[in-house]
């Protein structure tokens, strides 16, 4: 073994005399240089990213773009670490911002683009959920989003409702909905991320009501089950399900078969991010006219706004050897040319994170009722996951339970805190 | 199966002297033990460390025994070990009695015999995530097949994997469905290679079908029960791949084995915590299966 | 009367089995066959219309026909394990039956371990990068040999057990060594359990899926149950084409094991101990 090492290591050092050698003298423009880059295998992640890397490739000859995909969802999260703590990340990957970007060392394992000219065209609100100590470590890809409600335009034009600005009036359309004999709020639980949005997508709320949550959450101050801001989202889930106005298969039924039923009009509400206007693009696109968004209300109709989530980022790990190739990627991607290829791609679903993007004219309604929010001064808040570290990995299952009516919801709130606990401690939180 | 063939071996075999040392020679151990403690020990010895850490592998902080404190506290924890234990049992309790009737009926002169052995044995073949996929969507509550079916004869079927009392022993039914093939073909091989000279004996004594079953071919299929008993318990006890295809421990927690429990911890990163969770979860199969290895083992002998 | 008897059996058991077993297959395959949005429903029925040839020829295309890649991989990978796995296995387990030592316990111990203990992945990959075999095809078949040995070996001692004795002693007056012993005389006599352990192993690492994805990281690399992650994901499934792609990695140990049935079912009867 030690034999073994220390050739290994000579080797090494001679592979490394040699590549800074070649990388002082002259570059040659035949050798392509090709450049790996792992996404995740999302409908939309892929054709976004083929297609960013042939137009990459068509306007620099030199370089070559190898897409790699991978698991979504925490398999992915998994397999990042992993391949970032054994140093065999590819040159470039996607991944998400906010807390998950927090806890995969980003000092340490990828390149400072603080300096880098095209991070002047991100927005300063992406930018903050890619930053680590003040430095900025990725670009943004694909756009922002709304977390809220899909409703099915047609069954409120049919039974004469309006868009609902408080709780109260959501649950009374839901009464009508229900009078008519419809779905009027479709929950999946099959995939069980879905069931998290009454509680995620309910922070703007919280904050409106709360303002400094965030914050005292984040240093061991405030918890869900004791803030009466913050329990509501899994009130609100007893709620929709004590009413009867879930679809009868809640328990089995599966996000495709969400976008199924609120575009067939079998369900008039599905909460949901907006990243699913997307696959609605692709599987209905001729219900597309049909289907509005509205953010998730709350107990004042004075304040209603929007709960964002920021898209993923891309991002170099230090160990990449093409860094100045990949930096050339991640320029082209924050770029206007960029942002028209996605839209290419997969269509709009919501607002650029560069600037100088803009949206075709004949965006769907879903999205143009998303727009305003993000136009208006005080229109959205970032969800919590963007403006606090902690995130606890077992929201679906708990959000799942109370959802069916398994676990009341003050419990599910405490039961999410001691889970928020186990991840402040994992990430040395002072505080915990 | 070229490996089983004499003539292909016979090269690679050097002419040796009559030796005096023994024809059991430990170096026989020597390229699988080479691998096995290079590739499988020593990281399991690494990661034994790495349990007693506040572990996110970029960086680790030593935290004694914290994690097996934590652990001990996880919510789900004493429900993920009553699931484990009834998966176990139910899973390994099916097997060995359904695979050895199984196997009987199979190495029996029935027709189509081939065809059957082969059948049975498919689902071993396709992988669980297939399997997990196709019986999602034949026990969907409303949907479902299998409740579409019942509707015919006016039953209401239950929600297979929605009812919190229901969705761990559904999961352990397709368990059985998926591994009882592989159950069945060790008893198959466990039973051919029993001399037919018993048989004989137990016919001339006059022995009964059933009692040459009970006499002949259920003592002397020993090995395979003993291999059968112990793969599936210890494949229940630590079952996750299926559980987790159909429903991920859910509806919420219900559902849980604690090897699911384990891998949750590890998806969330809790990468200290899972390790210690493998301690205990590796100090209890060890517990169950310690006892029952040495009792099947001890009447191996007694034909 | 007898006969009658025996032959209403057989039906009822073909017929039984055909429903337990058969069934799901023919979801899988009539899925396979079905559109998107038809697909997407999951349903138990006839397809409205037929897409067997856009589905395979898209299956087979995506991503620069990553399956073809992949089949070739996990087949150079299933037949080295496999064929790894049965001689060491055997070995181990011929002498850990016959020669109980003071190794014996700790052996036991460590087989009861492996089956146990699930891998624990990042020093894993320490260790092959230490040993330059990190996304290797070698580094991939050691570690399924390392992850696959306590099976085999429990499954080789326990069917060592049924071979006498006396056969040893009489081949080693004859003055066969250990070599010849174990290779020309105990071997042959276990084929019913090297069969077993071929079927086994190989199903179990051709489908294997968290090892590769880990270990043999790199497109060149794919195996082919994480082509399944072409069309499965968690936000989109494409289920016509994931059911096909089940359904084609499924066919070649489904062939496979269609044509060695006659001489598993040989091999298991011609192994059997007279005496």
């Amino acid at each position: 073994m030690p034999i073994h090492t220390t050739r290994r290591l000579l080797l090494g050092a001679v592979a490394g005399l040699a590549l800074s050698l070649t990388a002082m003298g002259p570059v040659f423009a035949q050798d392509p240089v090709t450049l790996s880059f792992l996404i995740d295998n999302g409908a939309q992640t892929i054709p976004v990213a083929q297609k960013l890397a042939a137009a990459f490739e068509a306007q620099n000859p030199g370089i070559k773009i190898d897409v790699e995909s991978r698991p979504g969802g925490t398999e992915g999260d998994n397999l990042i670490k992993t391949r970032l703590a054994t140093g065999e990340m590819t040159d470039i990957f996607l991944y998400n911002s906010g807390s998950l970007f927090q806890a995969i060392n980003p000092q340490q394992n990828l390149v400072d683009l603080t300096d880098e000219p095209y991070e002047a065209n991100v927005l300063d609100s992406f930018k903050k959920v890619v930053s680590s100590d003040g430095r900025v470590y990725g670009v943004p890809i694909q756009t922002a989003m709304g977390g809220g409600v899909l409703y099915n335009k047609k069954i409120y034009a049919d039974l004469g409702l309006s868009v609902p600005k408080t709780w109260a009036e959501f649950m009374a359309n839901n009464a009508k909905i229900k009078a008519a004999g419809k779905t009027a709020v479709i929950q999946t639980f099959k995939d069980t991320w879905t069931s998290q949005l009454f509680v995620l997508g309910d922070f703007y709320n919280v904050q409106a009501a709360e303002p400094d949550f965030a914050e005292k959450y984040t240093a061991n101050q405030a918890k869900f089950a004791t803030s009466p801001a913050a329990v509501k989202g899994f009130q609100h889930q007893e709620d929709v399900l004590k009413g009867g106005y879930l679809n009868a298969d809640y328990g089995a039924a599966t996000y495709e078969d969400g976008l199924r039923m609120l575009s067939a009009g079998e369900g008039a509400h599905y909460p949901m991010l907006t990243f699913a206007i997307a696959a609605l693009q692709q599987n209905y696109p001729d219900n597309l006219k049909d289907i509005g968004f509205f953010a998730l209300p709350g107990d004042d109709a004075a304040k209603n706004g929007l709960t964002a989530w920021m898209p993923a980022g891309l991002f170099i790990p230090k160990t990449s050897e093409h860094q100045e190739e990949a930096k050339k990627f991640l320029a082209f991607v924050a770029s206007t040319a960029g942002c028209d290829i996605q839209t290419e791609a997969v269509g709009v679903t919501g607002p650029y994170l560069v600037k100088g993007c803009a949206l075709p004219a004949d965006a769907p309604p879903s999205v143009t009722d998303l727009l305003p929010y993000f136009e208006k001064a005080d229109g959205n808040a970032p969800a919590l996951e963007f403006v606090s570290p902690i995130k606890g990995p077992a929201l679906e299952q708990i959000t799942v339970e109370v959802g069916s009516g398994i676990r009341p919801p003050a419990d599910g709130a405490a039961l999410y805190d001691e889970d928020v606990r186990k991840q402040a401690q994992q990430l040395g939180l002072p505080g915990w | 199966m070229a490996l089983a063939s004499p003539a292909a071996v016979a090269i690679a075999v050097p002419a040796r002297r009559p030796a005096q040392r023994s024809p059991y020679p430990t170096w026989f151990f020597l390229p699988a033990a080479i691998i096995y403690a290079v590739l499988f020990l020593v990281p399991t010895l690494a990661s034994l460390f790495f349990s007693l850490t506040r572990w996110t592998l970029f960086n680790w902080t030593f935290i004694g025994l914290d994690n097996f404190v934590q652990f001990f506290r996880e919510p789900f924890l004493v429900q993920g070990l009553i699931n484990t234990l009834i998966y176990a049992a139910l899973t390994s309790g099916l097997k060995v009695v359904l695979g050895l009737l199984l196997a009987v009926f199979l190495t029996s002169e029935i027709m189509a015999r081939d065809f059957l052995r082969s059948v049975i044995f498919f689902p071993v073949l396709v992988s669980t995530v297939g399997v997990g996929i196709t019986f999602t969507v034949l026990m969907h509550p409303t949907t479902g097949a299998i409740n579409e079916t019942l509707a015919l004869f006016g039953i209401k079927g239950p929600g297979w994997l929605t009812d919190p009392r229901l969705a761990l022993i559904s999961v352990a039914l397709v368990d059985v469905w998926k591994g009882l093939g592989l159950a069945t073909v060790i008893y198959i091989a466990g039973i051919v290679s029993i001399p037919q000279d018993f048989y004989e004996a137990a016919k001339i004594d006059g022995a009964n079908a059933f009692q040459r079953f009970w006499n002949v071919t259920l003592p002397l299929a020993r090995p395979a029960t003993i291999t059968v008993v112990i793969l599936s318990l210890i494949g229940g006890l630590r079952s996750f791949d299926l559980i987790w295809s159909m429903t991920r421990g859910g509806p919420g927690f219900t559902s849980d084995v604690l090897a699911s429990v384990i891998y949750k911890q590890y998806q969330a990163g809790f990468y200290g915590l899972s390790t210690a969770g493998n301690v205990v979860l590796f100090i209890l199969v060890a517990i169950i299966i310690v006892p029952v290895s040495i009792f099947l083992n001890r009447k191996e002998r007694t034909p | 009367m007898r006969i009658t008897r025996r032959h209403g059996l057989g039906l009822l058991a073909i017929l039984v089995s055909v429903v337990i077993f058969i069934v799901p297959f023919v979801f899988i395959l009539l899925t396979a066959l079905k559109d998107k949005k038809e697909a997407s429903l999951r349903a138990f029925s006839w397809p409205t219309s037929f897409h067997f040839w856009d589905n395979l020829i898209q299956v087979i295309q995506a991503r620069d026909y990553m399956l073809l890649t992949a089949f070739v991989n996990s087949a150079i990978l299933t037949v080295a394990s496999v064929t790894l796995l049965v001689v060491l296995g055997a070995m181990v387990g011929f002498v850990l039956q016959r020669r109980p030592s003071a190794w014996t316990p700790i052996a036991n111990f460590l087989i009861l371990a492996g089956l146990i203990i699930p891998p624990a992945v990042v020093p894993t990959i320490w260790v092959l990068q230490g040993v330059g075999l990190f996304k290797t095809l070698h580094g991939m078949i050691l570690i399924e040999v390392a992850y696959g040995l306590s099976f085999t070996v429990l499954l080789f001692r326990a069917f060592v057990a049924t071979i006498p004795r006396e056969l040893d002693e009489a081949a080693t007056i004859d003055g066969a060594g250990p070599l010849k012993l174990f290779f020309l005389i105990i071997l042959p006599l276990l084929k019913p359990v090297v069969v077993t352990v071929i079927v086994v192993q190989s199903v179990a690492i051709f489908n294997d899926f968290t090892n590769p994805l880990y270990y043999l990281p790199g497109k060149q690399n794919v195996t082919v149950q994480l082509t399944l992650y072409n069309f499965q994901s968690m936000f989109d499934t494409s289920y016509n084409l994931l059911f096909m792609n089940i359904l084609l990695i499924t066919i070649p140990p489904l062939i496979v094991f269609l044509f060695f049935n006659r001489q598993i079912v040989a091999g298991m009867t011609a192994g059997a101990v007279k005496g």
